[in-house]
């Protein structure tokens, strides 16, 4: 049976591990891009959708050859550490706060999403936070810490799930959650959630890419990740990123270069 | 409810057109768990039969942790079998993390204590007064091994549909171990997992009553041969 008779030394060179956040597997995004590379590159790619903060760690310990992840501040701490190296910047979109339209926090109209969540908290209406470590996770505190509130409390709800479900736990419970463009987009149809605050310039959504450094993990397949960190650069796959989404959405998903 | 039904009418659309990466799926399923049943019965029906017959000190610990292992968390496999596999773990240089393999051993990990607890139940059933007719009788020990092996065969095709249903429908090891990469080691359940995440309900409602057809078809093919009149 071939199934067991792969060769250790093959694997090593002709494929890479990407690591990735949950969204761009969700979204439909690396479906796309993951088989243009290979035909171009002749890599084989093993995706693992995890969640950024899993991701940038399987990076640290060497275990991912390159990873794609949407936390810029927890990702400047694994820079520092040295493991991981060359980060760019490869596509953005932002971050909406959502919840029920009866909007029971009243915080539609509202300009600020710190101040939208000190309101949330203080009225005591249902928030549910992913809990995860992922990006939207670490956004999330880091706007719970700009709003000066610790959230702790019965309103404040952990889903420790992936933005999909989340997405689904929130409609049935009427909570407010904080959901990536892509990920709401693809659920609005069967949620009962609104978006009631974007545009504020605190909800950008920034993925980066980095490679493993080989100084530090000797075993890495870096040339595999350079190439597949570069060629998340092209042209070619930023102008797919560019218009991902727009058939079936009517708007792009993703945009890329500065904003 | 209206979602099960549009799920059912997208399972036999999938079913009818042969969707290649449904198909894909569902064979590595099948081969994945085949494959670590078949090993699991290899080594689990000798060890059960072992433990059946034999009297050794600490026999009692020994059942006791192999009918333990019978409810052994599937994402505890997992976890160990991932670190066990990682680059910097100690098989890391077998680079199996992430391959059909890697998926394999996990089920057999699962699977093995279940058919050794269910083959040494089957073994020690059969009366002893019987094993020693059979030698009576002049039987050498490898004619009696199959004597009993035969009388058990019932409960041990009870062990074989246990071990296969036990990890044809496990999520947690082979989400970890495999990655559930599209077009490697995407199996049925991950898959299932998958595109409930992606929002695609009645996609994964069509995987799951895929998964559910062949469980029943394998176990079916099972009961058949168990229930045949007996010789």
């Amino acid at each position: 049976m071939g199934l067991l008779a792969a060769t250790p030394a093959q694997a090593q060179r002709s494929s890479l591990i990407l690591a990735t956040t949950t969204s761009t597997q969700d979204s439909g995004l690396l479906d796309v891009l993951v088989p243009l590379f290979e035909k171009k590159s002749g890599y084989t790619v093993k995706t693992i959708a995890v969640g950024t903060g899993q991701s940038l760690a399987l990076g640290h310990r060497g275990e991912a050859d390159v990873v794609l992840v949407h936390a810029p501040e927890l990702e400047l701490q694994y820079l520092a550490k040295g493991t991981l190296v060359n980060r760019r910047r490869v596509m953005h979109n932002d971050f909406v706060l959502v919840g029920p339209p009866a909007d029971p926090a009243g915080i539609k109209g509202m300009k600020s999403a710190a101040g939208a969540l000190k309101k949330i908290a203080e009225r005591g209406a249902l928030f549910l936070s992913r809990g995860d470590q992922s990006g939207t996770h670490d956004k999330e505190k880091s706007l719970w810490k700009a709003a000066g509130i610790a959230a702790t409390g019965p309103w404040y709800i952990e889903s420790g799930q992936g933005m999909g479900a989340t997405l689904t736990i929130a409609s049935e419970k009427g909570a407010y959650t904080l959901a990536d463009r892509a990920t709401y987009l693809a659920f609005k149809r069967r949620i009962q959630l609104v978006v009631l605050l974007e545009g504020d310039a605190a909800l950008l959504n920034i993925y980066h890419v980095l490679e493993v450094s080989p100084a530090r993990h000797p075993r890495v397949n870096a040339a595999g990740g350079k190439a597949f960190a570069d060629f998340m650069l092209s042209a070619a796959a930023q102008e797919m990123i560019k218009t991902f989404g727009v058939g079936k959405y009517g708007e792009p998903l993703f945009f890329v270069g500065g904003g | 409810m209206e979602l099960i039904w549009e799920g059912i009418k997208q399972a036999i659309w999938l079913l009818l057109n042969g969707d290649p990466e449904v198909l894909r799926i569902t064979l590595l399923s099948l081969q994945v768990s085949t494959v670590a049943t078949g090993v699991s019965l290899l080594v689990g029906i000798p060890l059960g039969t072992l433990l059946a017959l034999a009297r050794f000190p600490g026999r009692g610990l020994v059942v006791s942790l192999v009918n333990t292992g019978m409810g052994l968390p599937p994402v505890v496999v997992g976890l160990f079998v991932s670190i066990l596999l990682w680059r910097s773990g100690p098989l890391g240089l077998l680079e199996l993390l992430y391959t059909p393999t890697a998926i394999v051993i996990a089920q057999f990990v699962i699977a093995l204590p279940i058919v050794t607890g269910l083959t040494l139940a089957a073994v020690q059933q059969i009366p002893p007064r019987f094993r020693l007719q059979i030698l009576a009788l002049g039987a050498s020990r490898v004619q009696l091994l199959w004597v009993l092996l035969r009388e058990a065969r019932l409960p041990l095709l009870a062990a074989v549909m246990a071990g296969f249903g036990g990890v044809i429908s496990e999520v947690g090891a082979s989400m970890m171990v495999g990655g559930n990469i599209r077009g490697q080691t995407r199996v049925l359940t991950t898959a299932t997992v998958l595109e409930t995440g992606k929002g695609n309900f009645d996609v994964a409602i069509a995987l799951s009553l895929l998964l559910l057809l062949i469980t029943f078809l394998v176990n079916w093919a099972l009961t058949w041969i168990q229930q045949r009149r007996r010789v």
